[in-house]
């Protein structure tokens, strides 16, 4: 685990008594926009903390914990809205968890580290090898299926209807009354009408033959994305109706600050996080731990 | 978001058209504006920062010729200065003296680095030389299995050694066959890495001194948002790059990393991604870039209309 200097240690240290100062609010805007907060949210969230500073005198400790608070609790919005905190697949039920996502941010990655969450927590699973089209992605994902014992269904004619996979795996996990199906899934950009709508139909067929299933519908999203992660997470809600969000890559330096945005507008709750290419790097989210992290210094 | 954007830009633009001319206290509100749009293109701070001073030197004080007024003159300079950071005129591949020519692509996990080593062969064999691709990626699940995909649908030759041998061993034995063989180019497949991943940088230092490479090409997808900079810096400063591709421009990302990587390490971008097919590969065209990052088609043509 890397450890990152608090900001908001290194930030008190330097200040002194003073109060807020315009030069902090400087530091802050810096810190939030080189996370990839982007404009309008670092405006959002300095423009409360000034509102704040002239209501009454504040004290950095405060401002800044204010300003923690603010973050959090526009990651928590929409977790709360779920009634979960942790997501986890409901026992003695199918569960089916689909995985979208633009092309490369590690969907199948992130399917094959849940595979073995699963099985260690005592779940049946079953992987569907519904990218049919990325060369060698069902090799891929093969592997990680047999990282820990979990059968892959997958049609090994190319560019195969993944509609079709998802079928097959429906009717293999219902004669095996598997626990988990998880769902890999071709990356595509949102902006591809034809690709967006062979997702429709993806998600249409599990609500239809799977009526009683308790469908996880999660975005991918990369940390070292920017603004284009709230563009994704539009569209995606739209083609594949998503309930959540796993945000990867968070091993690297970059803050995946475009959550705050897709937290808020997109009001989608973030479920876990990827930090490494290894079968045991992923975490449940923690808002808390996340804004310490976003707002930590270099 | 975008259309929002060129409006607010517009409109700090239209601040400009009454007056006489460009001066240090009516070019704020339009430099603001600029910034903010960089910002939202995705372009690193420190570049923004940068490109926003040279902005306001070129255009305070700029000579405003009759017929154009200062509004426009200052879409110019953004536009112009945009361009030029961004290199000019498209720069072509390297070609060594004696053949092959090796070509190292590195980058980012999931940047499109395999991808782009099977559309730089599809380009090479259609210009009708025989290139080589060498599958140096030993640790992502199938990555071998990927290129050789790939390298049968555009009948392009690879080679590999499996995942028991070590990325430097493959690529210099790739480069021994392929000086044997005859072939023209050898583009040399790396596995995804973090610029902070000490060892794996490490292991691309030893590529490249195995292989010697004419061309070291980072591989940038063009959604990354302000880590563009220091993960350039980084490729740079520890492997030395040539040049870049940008991926990924057939969505809709504005692509404002293409102006960090260019000003960070001083290479062309060399190539753009522009789909999932072998085929979608371009010539880089600053001109192009330039308008999709600033939305500034829509910007000058409602500045022309004015
Ligand atoms: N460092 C790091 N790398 C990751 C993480 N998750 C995935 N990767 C890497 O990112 C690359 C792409 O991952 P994939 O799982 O293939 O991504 P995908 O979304 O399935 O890609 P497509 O199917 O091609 O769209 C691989 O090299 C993975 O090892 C992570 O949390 N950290
Ligand atoms: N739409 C689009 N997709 C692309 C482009 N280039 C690559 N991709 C896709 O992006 C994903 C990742 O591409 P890869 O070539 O596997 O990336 P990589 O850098 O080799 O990944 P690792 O080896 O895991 O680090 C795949 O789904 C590719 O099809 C592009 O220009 N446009
Ligand atoms: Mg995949
Ligand atoms: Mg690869």
């Amino acid at each position: 685990e890397k450890t990152r200097q608090g900001f908001v240690k290194g930030l008190l240290e330097n200040l002194g008594d003073d109060p807020l100062t315009p030069e902090v609010l400087d530091d802050l805007e810096t810190l939030l926009l080189r996370a990839d907060a982007g404009v309008e949210a670092t405006d959002q969230v300095l423009d409360a903390l000034r509102r704040r500073m002239n209501e009454e005198v504040v004290d950095p400790a405060e401002g800044l914990r204010f300003l923690k608070q603010q973050l959090c609790n526009l990651l928590e919005a929409p977790i709360q809205d779920t009634g979960t905190d942790l997501l986890a697949p409901e026992r003695g039920r199918l569960n089916i968890w689909l995985f979208v996502g633009v092309n490369g941010v590690g969907k199948t990655t992130t399917l094959g580290k849940l595979a073995n969450l699963a099985v260690r927590s005592g779940y049946s699973a079953l992987i569907a090898a519904a990218d049919t089209f990325r060369a060698a992605a069902v090799e891929q994902v093969k592997v990680w299926g047999a990282r820990s014992g979990v059968p892959v269904i997958a049609n090994s004619t190319a560019n195969a209807d993944p509609a079709a996979v998802v079928f097959d795996a429906i009717g293999a996990a219902r004669s095996k009354s598997t626990d988990l199906v998880l769902v890999d899934t071709a990356g595509r950009l949102q902006t591809k009408h034809n690709l967006m709508e062979e997702l429709q139909k993806v998600r249409r067929i599990i609500d239809r033959l799977a009526p009683e299933a308790r469908v996880e519908s999660l975005l991918i999203l990369d940390a070292s994305q920017g603004q284009n992660g709230l563009r994704q997470a539009m569209a995606f809600a739209q083609a594949a109706a998503l309930t959540g969000v796993v945000i990867t890559k968070l091993d690297g330096t970059s803050r995946g600050g475009v959550a705050l945005a897709v937290a808020s507008e997109a009001r989608l709750p973030i479920r876990f996080i990827g930090a490494g290419e290894g079968i045991r790097d992923l975490r449940p989210f923690n808002s808390f731990e996340f804004v310490e992290a976003l707002l930590a210094n270099y | 978001m975008f259309e929002e954007l060129s409006a607010r830009f517009e409109d700090a633009v239209k601040g400009l058209r009454g007056q006489a001319k460009i001066s240090d206290t009516n070019v704020e509100d339009a430099l603001k504006q600029v910034r903010r749009a960089l910002l939202g293109a995705d372009v690193s701070l420190e570049v923004v920062r940068e490109f926003v001073d040279e902005v306001r030197q070129k255009a305070v004080g700029a000579e405003v010729v009759r017929g154009v007024t200062p509004d426009q003159k200052f879409v110019q300079v953004v536009h112009q200065q945009l361009v030029e950071v961004m290199g000019g005129d498209n720069a072509p591949m390297a070609e060594a003296k004696d053949s092959p020519t090796v070509v190292l692509m590195a980058g980012l996990q999931g940047a499109g680095k395999t991808t782009a080593t099977a559309k730089l062969g599809l380009h090479l064999k259609d210009q009708g030389q025989r290139p080589l691709m060498v599958a140096a990626d030993v640790y992502r699940p199938a990555a071998i299995d990927q290129l050789r995909t790939l390298g049968e649908q555009i009948g392009v030759d690879v080679f590999s050694l499996g995942d028991d041998v070590k990325p430097e061993e493959i690529a210099a034995a790739g480069l021994a066959k392929a000086r044997e063989e005859g072939f023209d180019t050898l583009l040399v497949d790396t596995a995804g890495r973090l610029q902070i991943d000490t060892e794996m940088m490490e292991e691309m230092v030893r590529i490249r001194s195995a292989v010697e490479p004419d061309e070291v090409l980072l591989v940038v997808d063009s959604m990354i948002g302000q880590e563009a900079a220091e993960l350039t810096r980084a490729f740079h400063d520890k492997v030395g790059i040539t040049g870049s591709v940008l991926t990924k421009l057939d969505g809709d990302s504005r692509g404002g990393a293409a102006l960090s990587i260019r000003k960070v390490s001083g290479q062309p971008i060399k190539f753009i991604g522009t789909g999932e097919k072998v085929e979608a590969l371009q010539p880089f065209h600053p001109e192009r870039m330039a308008s999709r990052i600033l939305g500034m088609g829509d910007v000058l043509t409602l500045v022309e209309k004015a």
